[in-house]
């Protein structure tokens, strides 16, 4: 295959050059500049540059293609695989003519605004993507007739006239005028018409020419006659190809007689429509200003002289049109280039070149994922055929993802990405910046449905970290507990208690009490929780229970031991209550933990000089405790024995 | 590509290391200066400076980003032998107001006798772990057991590599198939030494690093080092900076399964690039490791791509144009922007190569000069 080697694309940088170097650094949508050196000191310029690629992914104009293209995307990859290849055509030439329809309505659009628009740069910055739009219709169009449709001939004939529309604009202004057949673009209209296959409507314009030159009325009689009389051919039809090839014999045979006999010979004008639809290959170069382009020159050839011409035939008659067209220019241009392959059948050149001449990925990547689906490539001798088309998926997709909002759309283009999308997926969406909750919500939507399990947990522990120091407890707690962090979630409680000690409240209580489950994430989340439900209890006067619960939290070392005289001052209370609610066994099973704490506080801090002033408080509390306790196991034992007797 | 913005760094000297935080909101600069400063993005996209402060004794030469699921936490290493942590305090509401961050230093990690050249964090899933390089040949692995106290930072391997470092890069693969792995460059410039990057490798049962490989091949000084992204494959993909650009695979052989040294990892070179003429000095790779970018003598950024059939080219060039932006430092100092001077050059040098397309149907005749601006090109070549 042919290499195509192109020179690297430069981008100047507004920096100095001589001696210096230029540092960089990658973002995850850019790339920053700047001046600097690396092996000597001394002095730069302190800028930095912020450099960009995909550049059409920031034109606000070109948003709707995105979206709508993307839409179209997602449909053609829902067509089923098994569908007989026969049903499915008609499908992907209907999905064709919509990312077709998405350009043109796009490029519409850019044409108002770049009418409309006052600054000049502007106006041609649009007119610039409006061309670059035109183009990729162009050769899409193209595209789909040659690979797509049946009737070769008549898709191109179509082809030409939808890029050559302003034959019609022309037409339109020569029959608003006062006497149409006296305009002086009237036989330039007349000669397109005839270019472009356009018999009828040729004719109908000859009529008006007819009546203003009775004398000649025979003349236009027969020209009339000729033009229609020419047989198309159409494989699709009933018409069989030698029948229609003796028709269109006789007919040839028939305009070439009229041309021997001099029938046309006193109009000049005729005479040249005359030579045309007998195909004179001279006569049709003479009017290169209305064929305008070499392709077009290959479609008129091909009607007059090659009616019957076969798929495989068309590269021969492409490239001596080209070559017979551009004489006065050496070069052919990326365009032309890229048509010719296409003519040739040589997919993988027009994506190739169109890789190289446009300068974005939308065109190449949506196109070759369309006849990838219509198994193209494959046929066309591309073993690598997927591997292209996800390469080309991969490269858009990661250019939408740069985008603050179409990144979303690129989501499904990894999706349908099946060697890397998901690994792509993993690397792009962890760099989506979560300003607001709401975008880290989305974020994380779309990666719990696609099982992303590593990617959640960052985003979850990135937001709880953000709320814990931005000292939002209740939403740091919920983060850490939907990435399951045990150790945050750890964190967090304890920031909860401390907050507790502090100021005799809880914060967020709606989260608290509504834990569920997710409480057996870590001890001290399962112990906030607890601990919350024994306040409920005890507010709700739930005495005993709350006892109970309260016990339990130091017996079953739910509690830390840190906590333990808080939760034996909670526990006071309970104890001063006039009705016993601490058993025997239970004020036992009290006494002990405070034995337990104490022994174990004395054992840390040996008795040093005097005691500080909080100590002197624990020490009161302490005491306070045993007097509760004491009491209240005698209450116990006394009521018990009672009971008992 | 094109410059969509130029921002005044306002440093006092020459700025040696930028570096984006991890969701591209956020970025710190570095300085001969010897201070940092932090940037951050306005919702329309423009940079403005929240923190400005001294950070070193000596020039500062790289600064870097914690993963933000540890907050938002910088380290830097300087030519004063220390390497620093910072951390970013949520403050009164009023230095919110006025558009300014607070960082505080935790630590300073002050194990190397010689300048510390490099800086970086361990991949997320070890932990906030923070490595440094020095002149002296040591690479340094410290980690913080607390998150939430990064004034605590404990000294956990100490690895003489017997060459002055200039470098390092960590494996970023969290595979489970993949032991911790870093590779170290060295710019000695004595070519006796050869093997200038080594790898090493975290042995679990020793629980130390081992010296997986060297690459013997790279016998001159190596500037930077970069491993790519993973991407799931079985293999590692090494970018080095030395006297050209040169791309490493490191395939893992099948191990013993007795053994319990190092996996031997077989070196293959995927390409090698002489274009910078001489020295290249940074290396690294775009989030998907599509692209790589390096810096040279020659001046110039280049960026290189492998199409899809693993061919690597040079797809652009950034290149100052000999044209600075500004004589002296000490210019304004609120950033201005300069908006895309660059676009117009290359539209300039690009006008022979209209696509000439004639057949304009909504009857503008437009001249085609959009062509070839961006680096969308050469993903097709040579096969």
């Amino acid at each position: 295959m042919e290499e195509v080697d192109v020179e690297p694309a430069v981008t100047n940088i507004p920096a100095a050059s001589d001696g210096k170097h230029l540092g960089f650094a990658w973002g995850p949508g850019d790339i920053l500049v700047y001046e600097t050196l690396y092996k000597a000191s001394g002095s730069g310029c302190s800028f930095i540059h912020e450099v960009r690629k995909d550049e059409d992914i920031y034109s606000p104009n070109l948003r709707k293609l995105f979206n709508e293209s993307h839409h179209i995307f997602v449909g053609l990859q829902t067509i089923r695989e098994d569908l007989p290849s026969k049903n499915k055509k008609p499908q992907f030439v209907s999905i064709s003519k919509n990312y077709r329809s998405v350009i043109r309505a796009c490029m519409e659009e850019l044409q108002q605004v770049a009418v409309s628009t006052k600054d000049a740069e502007v106006a041609t910055q649009y007119g610039n993507q409006v061309s670059i739009l035109l183009a990729i219709e162009l050769i899409w169009n193209l595209c789909e007739v040659l690979t797509l449709s049946g009737s070769l001939l008549l898709h191109l004939l179509d082809w030409v006239r939808l890029h050559k529309a302003d034959v019609d604009e022309k037409a339109a202004e020569v029959l608003q005028s006062e006497s149409p057949a006296e305009h002086h673009d009237y036989w330039d209209v007349v000669v397109s018409y005839v270019l472009q296959g356009r018999l009828e409507e040729a004719r109908q314009m000859l009529v008006k020419q007819a009546t203003l030159h009775p004398a000649a009325r025979k003349m236009y009689k027969l020209m009339d006659t000729l033009l229609s009389k020419m047989p198309f051919y159409n494989p699709g039809g009933t018409q069989t190809l030698t029948e229609f090839d003796v028709k269109w014999r006789h007919w040839h045979g028939e305009v070439n007689r009229c041309l021997q006999d001099n029938s046309f010979a006193s109009n000049q004008h005729l005479e040249i429509i005359c030579k045309i639809i007998v195909g004179d290959e001279d006569t049709l170069l003479e009017h290169k200003e209305l064929l305008s382009t070499w392709y077009h020159f290959l479609v008129t050839r091909l009607l007059f002289s090659h009616p019957t011409v076969k798929p495989t035939e068309l590269h021969y008659y492409a490239q001596s049109c080209m070559t017979m067209f551009l004489d006065a220019r050496s070069v052919p241009e990326p365009l032309d280039n890229i048509l010719l392959a296409a003519f040739e059948f040589d997919i993988h050149q027009v994506i190739k070149e169109c890789s190289i001449a446009l300068n974005n990925w939308w065109f190449v990547a949506h196109l070759t994922d369309l006849l990838d689906h219509c198994k193209l490539l494959q046929s066309h001798n591309l073993h690598f055929g997927s591997n292209l088309r996800e390469f080309l998926l991969l490269e858009y997709a990661s250019g939408l993802f740069t985008h603050h909002s179409l990144w979303q759309l690129a989501v499904d283009y990894f999706d349908n990405c099946p060697e890397f999308g998901r690994v792509y997926l993993g690397l792009q969406i962890e760099h989506i910046p979560l300003d607001t909750e709401r975008k880290a919500l989305k974020v994380l939507r779309i990666c719990e449905q696609r099982q992303m399990s590593e990617q959640v947990r960052s985003i979850c522990k990135i937001m709880a970290m953000r709320a814990l120091r931005n000292n939002r407890l209740g939403s740091a707690l919920s983060w850490s507990i939907r990435a399951k962090d045990a150790a945050f979630a750890t964190l967090i409680s304890e920031r909860f208690l401390q907050d507790y000690c502090t100021r005799g409240t809880f914060s967020d209580l709606d989260l608290i009490d509504n834990l569920g489950p997710a409480m057996l994430l870590s001890d001290r989340l399962t112990f906030l929780g607890k601990y919350r439900e024994f306040h409920k209890l005890y507010g709700e006067k739930r005495f005993s229970e709350a006892a109970k619960l309260l016990l339990s939290l130091m017996t079953a070392k739910i509690a830390p031991r840190s906590f333990w005289m808080t939760l034996l001052t909670d526990a006071l209370p309970l104890l001063e209550q006039k009705e016993v609610i601490f058993s025997a066994d239970q004020t036992h099973e009290l006494m002990f933990c405070l034995e337990e704490l104490t022994s174990s506080l004395n054992h840390s801090a040996p008795g040093t000089d005097k005691p500080t002033q909080d100590e002197d408080i624990e020490q009161t509390k302490v005491e306070l405790l045993r007097l509760a306790l004491a009491r209240n196991l005698a209450m116990a034992i006394i009521k018990e024995g009672t009971i008992e007797a | 590509m094109f410059v969509a913005r130029s921002i005044a760094a306002d440093h006092k000297d020459l700025i040696h290391d930028v570096s984006y935080d991890f969701h591209g909101r956020r970025m710190a600069t570095c300085s001969s200066d010897q201070s940092v400063k932090v940037w951050d993005k306005s919702e329309n996209g423009e940079w403005h400076c929240t923190a400005s402060w001294k950070t070193h004794s000596g020039s500062v030469w790289r600064v870097t980003w914690a993963h933000p699921e540890f907050g938002q936490v910088l380290a830097s290493c300087s030519f004063d032998r220390t390497a620093a942590v910072w951390e970013e305090i949520v403050g009164e509401s009023n230095d919110k107001q006025r558009g300014l961050s607070h960082w505080i230093k935790r630590t300073t990690l002050v194990d190397s006798r010689t300048s510390v050249t490099d800086v970086k964090f361990a991949p997320k899933h070890m932990g906030l772990m923070l490595t440094t390089c020095s002149a002296d040949g040591v690479v340094r692995i410290y980690e913080a057991p607390d998150v939430m106290n990064l004034s605590q930072w404990s000294l956990q391997h100490e690895i003489s590599c017997k060459l002055s470092c200039s470098c390092i890069s960590w494996n970023p693969s969290s595979s489970r198939a993949h032991q911790p792995m870093f590779a170290v460059g060295s710019d000695d410039s004595n070519v006796t030494y050869s093997g200038k990057v080594q790898i090493y490798e975290y042995n679990e049962n020793t629980r130390k690093y081992a010296k997986a490989e060297t690459l013997m091949t790279v016998t001159d000084a190596v500037h930077d080092i970069a491993f790519a992204p993973n991407l799931g494959r079985s293999f590692h993909v090494l970018a080095i900076a030395t006297k050209d650009v040169r791309i490493f695979k490191l395939v893992p052989m099948r191990k013993e399964s007795a053994s319990t040294g190092p996996t031997k990892l077989e070196v293959q070179i995927v390409a090698q690039f002489d274009n910078h003429n001489s020295q290249v000095w940074r290396v690294s790779w775009n989030i998907t490791s599509t692209l790589l970018a390096s810096s040279g003598d020659d001046g110039c950024v280049r960026l290189w791509k492998a199409n899809y059939m693993d061919n690597w080219k040079c797809t652009g060039i950034l290149k100052g144009d000999g044209s600075p932006l500004t004589g002296s430092s000490g210019q304004p100092t609120a950033m201005s922007t300069v908006v895309g001077s660059s676009v117009q050059t290359s539209q300039n040098a690009l006008n022979g190569m209209s696509l000439g397309f004639r057949a304009c149907g909504v009857g503008c005749a437009v001249v085609f000069v959009y062509f070839f601006k961006t680096f969308f090109l050469l993903i097709f070549f040579s096969f």
